[in-house]
């Protein structure tokens, strides 16, 4: 049903230089309007013609939303930092390196030098039937063409599926997740900070959006705290092919060993439900433990409790069990890297 | 601005989703407007209520002071039905006016325990109580139209003291039973939607336009709902009616309301005195009420 028709519906293009003129607009515009960081998911929904806002509100004249800032405690990033702007941060390279090394494995080079972090963290869905505008839950319906005997649902959910089965496509977001990061945001009601893992839903909430941003709100800003800085980290993303590919699972965690066992850790991953997921059980389970083999193998097994396959996607639930164990037990073999 | 939310199916069909969701704050207005316009028309205008007749004072004398009205049996039906219907409610449209939760496992729990609920009372009802006590009968109509000719100011006798139920109590209950039973079934076919414990999922079971027209059936019987709870719970509240909500508490109402309001002739209940009962159940009610 998709054509990329090249030309996209009409509508205004805004394109506010400050934030404050940016949530006027938003407030103004509410539903009717969609935001665009660096464009690379807008331009799809609206060369698709699935999307047809009345109003396109661009952010990428706000010079007070890009960059990385230091902070009393840790580093702010501002929404339309690109992802190759973090990368390359001295600071983050050094002190966060997490999300460098989970920001650097997001598709290709020429998408990273345009991409955001605010928008990397808010992309929509890759399910290809909501894509192609079929009237699916997420889009409003009432069916889920992917949780059917012949849906194409490879690349769908194994955990948290709740009528819609979409998956979270975000590189970024189970490193922030791991970083223990908060998002600043806009609010009609003022400014709001959630906890990274908060900033996510999952169908059984709200089945239209994978995240609490409604119309009006904006993300501005990312902060991590110091908490992690410098901690052991390990990102591992495994996708069809090794560049410029969404993840069919990516793995994050931050731990701090201690005298030969795991003092503190946080992990997390996506690609397995609508929302990142942080592996809180998996936490407490190894949490005192030493970070060999053995503890991941638990670890893992912890993790993929409850996982219900698809018809095409059972491959997750071992996948998703090994990066985990990867994660806290090491790993013998070399990663790639793009 | 339609009453119904359309898409194009895959197919290229064009086939009905779901009802328009402002539909809620139209039962939600319809419902409250309804309280407002009673409770005024009771306030300023009502008249006193006249019956036909008097209740025999012998018959009186026979009638116990607790008159048992509901079993504990069809008690707990009925407090079981309102906290699943409650739910149901509460989970179906809160999340559609901005109250954003994890509605949909609590949504089919409730609906299923409703669905048993309803399956047991209409055997209760059927073959453990009296059936027919609920519909409207040829004296019901009589006295209907008598009140509506009254109450315009045409002369027509008074009408006689209710049966068990007044006629509004069995026309609520026949509302009931169209919204609740047309949201029962469409419901226990949308969970072959969802992941449930109790079929597999099977969204092929009809083809999108039946599918269509079930949800928007079910959204129809559950906005209706919302303007129908209201109402009850409206009138549960009110003064007038306090016996019987309390009858539906404690099981029995007292003799004076029942002497008030209902026909010993057409509502027999136990006598106080004896093991007799004022009439025997079927049996012509004969010299129960002076002629007045």
């Amino acid at each position: 049903m998709a054509v990329i028709r090249d030309v996209m519906p009409a509508f205004d293009l805004l394109q506010p230089s400050s934030v404050v003129d940016a949530q006027k607009l938003l407030q103004q515009h509410g539903a009717d309007a969609w935001v665009m960081a660096g464009g690379l998911d807008s331009f799809d929904w609206l060369k698709d013609r699935i999307k047809k806002p009345k109003v396109l509100v661009d952010l990428s004249g706000i010079e007070e939303l890009k960059g990385v800032r230091a902070t009393s405690d840790g580093i702010e990033i501002g929404s339309m930092t690109t992802l190759t702007a973090i990368v390359n941060d001295p600071i983050i390279k050094q002190r966060y390196g997490l999300l460098a090394q989970g920001a650097e494995l997001v598709a290709s080079p020429q998408i990273r030098n345009q991409g955001t972090i605010g928008g990397n963290v808010s992309q929509d869905t890759r399910c290809w039937y909501y894509r192609a505008g079929w009237p699916c839950y997420r889009a409003g319906g009432n069916m889920c063409y992917a949780d059917t005997p012949e849906g194409r649902n490879r690349e769908h959910a194994i955990l948290y599926a709740d009528r819609c089965v979409a998956v979270n496509p975000s590189d970024c977001a189970p490193a922030l997740i791991a970083l223990n990061a908060k998002f600043v945001m806009r609010t009609p009601k003022g400014e709001r900070v959630v906890d990274a893992e908060d900033y996510f839903i999952g169908p059984e909430i709200d089945i239209t959006r994978l995240h609490i941003l409604k119309p009006g709100d904006l993300l501005t800003a990312i902060r991590i705290p110091s908490t992690w800085a410098g901690a052991q980290f390990y990102f591992e993303k495994v996708r069809d092919r090794n560049v410029w590919d969404f993840p069919l699972l990516n793995v994050a965690s931050a731990m701090v060993v201690s005298n030969g066992s795991i003092e503190r850790i946080r992990i997390a991953v996506n690609g397995a439900a609508a929302r990142p997921l942080r592996l809180k059980t998996v936490e407490d389970a190894v949490r005192g433990k030493p970070p060999n083999a053995a503890t991941g193998e638990m670890a893992g097994k912890l993790a993929v409790d409850g996982a219900v396959p698809l018809q095409f996607n059972a491959y997750k639930i071992p996948l998703m069990r090994n990066l985990v164990k990867r994660a806290i037990g090491g790993v013998q073999e070399p990663t790639w890297a793009s | 601005m339609g009453f119904l939310e359309w898409a194009t199916s895959p197919w290229g069909q064009r086939v009905p989703i779901h009802i328009a969701w402002f539909l809620i704050w139209v039962a939600a207005i319809a419902g409250l407007l309804f309280l407002m316009v009673h409770a005024t028309y009771v306030r300023y205008f009502v008249k006193h209520k006249e019956f036909a007749g008097n209740v025999s004072p012998l018959i009186a004398a026979r009638i116990p002071a607790h008159v048992p009205r509901h079993s504990l049996t069809a008690r707990l039906f009925h407090w079981i039905m309102a906290a699943a219907m409650f739910t149901l409610l509460f989970t179906a449209f809160l999340p559609k006016v901005g109250v954003q939760f994890d509605w949909v496992t609590y949504h089919w729990i409730a609906g299923s325990v409703l669905t048993v609920s309803i399956l047991f009372h209409i055997i209760h009802a059927s073959f453990f109580m009296d059936f027919w006590s609920i519909w409207p009968d040829r004296i019901d109509m009589r006295d209907a139209r008598r009140r509506i000719l009254r109450f315009v100011g045409k002369a027509a006798p008074p009408p006689d003291r209710f049966a068990k139920y007044p006629l509004e109590n069995k026309l609520y209950h026949g509302a009931i039973i169209a919204a609740g039973l047309s949201s029962i079934v469409t419901g226990v076919f949308m969970m072959f939607r969802v992941r449930t414990i109790f079929f597999p999922r099977n969204p092929y079971l009809f083809s999108d336009m039946t599918w269509g027209m079930m949800y928007v059936l079910h959204g129809l019987a559950g906005v209706g709902l919302i303007a129908l709870i209201m109402m009850h719970v409206y009138f549960g509240l009110r003064p007038e009616k306090r016996a019987i909500t309390k009858s539906m508490i404690f099981g029995w109402m007292s003799r004076d309301f029942y002497l008030k309001e209902h026909d010993p002739a057409r509502w027999p209940v136990e006598a106080s005195s004896s093991s007799s009962p004022t009439r025997s159940q079927g049996a012509e009610p004969e010299g129960l009420t002076d002629a007045g």
